[in-house]
């Protein structure tokens, strides 16, 4: 098996609609990140919303989230993720799912 | 603030078929949806199996907006180079009253909602509820929104807010939530020509076609799935969370490589992706069902962890609908006999034991730890894949081996102890039997 992407995962995301609310629906301490070995949240999310910055935080964007759940479920540092829903109306809008 | 007998939180399929079970039963009814409208939030694995549906929408087949109807089922047991398949297929299912149908959940969700208001139930779309509402003896008694005044007060409310289920966890009734009970879904929805597809798989008219694949995820536990709609192919994967987050390859990675599988990348080549998607399931099944009812709620579908992973049957939108339904009775009953406490509540758990969504669940409870093994995930699929390859391989001018031999040969090659197969095959016996 190859390891190839047939589109970048800009143009993948960019297939899917988000209607982006003002209010983050997710919050990351990244206080808490600097002393997490494992950065689960990196490799798991489907949206790839976590990025590792150089001094051992996380970088993290809400704007292209899926609302799924996985970045609290496999986060081991207790209140390092603090996770709702979107306001009403706002977030992914799936059309094909 | 609004008042109603019923709240129902998610206007999903567990949600609607609540609404429509209590409207029906002359009550007050309001469906609260966060998205802007139903469906917008849910992606599933691909098949509804609609005849839950008999009890509340004669004929519902006429008139559900489904993409194909699933008249070929397939089990393919993969390696990284090798495809081991077993295809069923049957005319019967392409007839009323069907078996299983491919849909886009933004479609079918929208319709079910539309029987809902059809039975007088009042859809608020666009509005999330971030709490719960309790009175002095602490029973819940509405919900916080987000809108400006947004309380609504009600008598009973239903949750169907779905797998992360922030109101159940709010309530208190689920005591454990781990992660190794939920997978991640990820789908690539592809574009082909109608006629491509029906070629490729074989297919005429509106009829579909199914894949489950096991031994593609690079021995994460969890699957593949690829299924027809009726101009596009569906292809995803399950990954269970804590290996998917102990591994490097992301999600995406890991699908690319499902499509490459030789077995899999003819069945989409040259098709366009046209939208991405993810979502957890509850896939723990029986063992991380939370406490159903509390003074004043109770907890329908993925909310309620009610979606069956037991490999060869993969189903959740079918015990959402049943299990919503029996809720919007079960509160229509409690409102009649003046008690919305647990204990006026209990005839959901009682309707929902006496049919197949907690039959179904507590008889397969124990398949999904088989299921997820490393052996079922990884050494079966290999070892049954060789020992394909050795019958089917013509060694001229060496004489065939016989079964036996290359039997033995590949269990020793296969690491695999024959005392863990023999409890396998029993616990598989015992579970599916």
């Amino acid at each position: 098996m190859s390891d190839y992407l047939p589109i970048s995962f800009e143009d993948r995301m960019g297939l899917v609609e988000f209607r982006v609310g003002e209010r983050a629906h997710i919050g990351v301490d990244g206080d808490s990140c600097g002393g997490c070995s494992t950065k689960a949240c990196v490799v798991a999310c489907p949206a790839n919303l976590f990025v590792p910055t150089s001094d051992g935080g996380i970088l993290f964007n809400y704007e292209q989230c899926f609302e799924c759940g996985t970045c609290y479920m496999v986060c081991n540092t207790e209140g390092a993720i603090t996770w709702t829903y979107p306001d009403g109306g706002h977030g992914v809008v799936f059309r094909r799912s | 603030m609004i008042e109603t007998d019923v709240l129902v939180v998610g206007a999903g399929p567990a949600g609607s078929a609540a609404a429509i079970a209590a409207a029906r039963a002359g009550l007050s009814v309001t469906l609260v949806e966060r998205g802007p409208f139903p469906g917008a939030k849910n992606m599933y694995g691909g098949v509804i199996y609609g005849r839950v549906l008999d009890g509340i929408i004669p004929r519902w087949w006429e008139e559900a907006p489904i993409q194909r109807w699933v008249t070929r089922r397939a089990t393919m047991i993969t390696t990284p180079t090798q495809a081991l398949t077993v295809d069923f297929r049957t005319d019967s299912w392409g007839a009323p009253p069907y078996n299983g149908a491919t849909a886009y959940r933004p479609d079918f969700d929208q319709w079910l909602a539309s029987k809902a208001t059809d039975a007088g139930a009042q859809l608020i779309c666009s509005t999330t509820v971030v709490g719960l509402l309790r009175n002095a003896a602490g029973q819940v008694c509405g919900v916080r929104t987000d809108r400006d005044d947004g309380e609504v007060r009600a008598e009973v409310v239903i949750a169907c807010d779905g797998v992360n289920s922030l109101l159940a966890k709010e309530a208190g009734l689920y005591t454990h939530t781990e992660a190794e009970h939920f997978t991640l879904g990820v789908k690539e929805t592809i574009s082909l020509p109608k006629e491509v597809i029906d070629e490729r798989f074989g297919l005429r008219g509106i009829e579909g076609a199914d894949y489950e694949i096991i031994g593609c995820t690079d021995g994460i536990p969890g699957g593949g799935f690829l299924y027809t709609n009726l101009d596009t192919v569906a292809v995803g994967l399950v990954l269970q969370l804590p290996a998917l987050a102990a591994q490097s390859k992301r999600p995406e990675q890991l699908l690319a490589q499902l499509k490459a599988h030789p077995a899999v990348a003819p069945l989409i080549d040259g098709g366009e992706v046209k939208e991405y998607s993810a979502h957890l399931i509850p896939e723990g099944g029986f063992k991380m069902m939370p406490e159903l009812i509390c003074d004043g709620m109770v907890v329908a579908g993925d909310a309620a962890a009610m979606c069956l992973a037991a490999g060869i049957w993969l189903e959740g939108v079918n015990f959402a609908i049943g299990s919503g339904m029996a809720a919007g009775r079960a509160a229509a009953e409690a409102l009649r006999l003046g008690d919305t406490t647990a204990s006026g509540l209990a005839g959901y758990r009682r309707r929902i034991e006496s049919d197949f969504v907690l039959s179904d669940h507590r008889k397969l409870a124990d398949v999904a730890d088989l299921i997820m093994s490393p052996r079922v995930q990884r050494s079966y699929p290999q070892l049954a894949a060789n020992v394909l390859e050795r019958i089917f391989t013509v060694t001229n001018p060496t004489p065939k081996p016989g079964f036996n031999r290359i039997i033995r040969d590949e269990l020793a090659s296969s690491g695999l102890k024959l005392r863990e197969v023999m409890r396998d095959a029993w616990a598989g016996l015992k579970g599916y039997g």
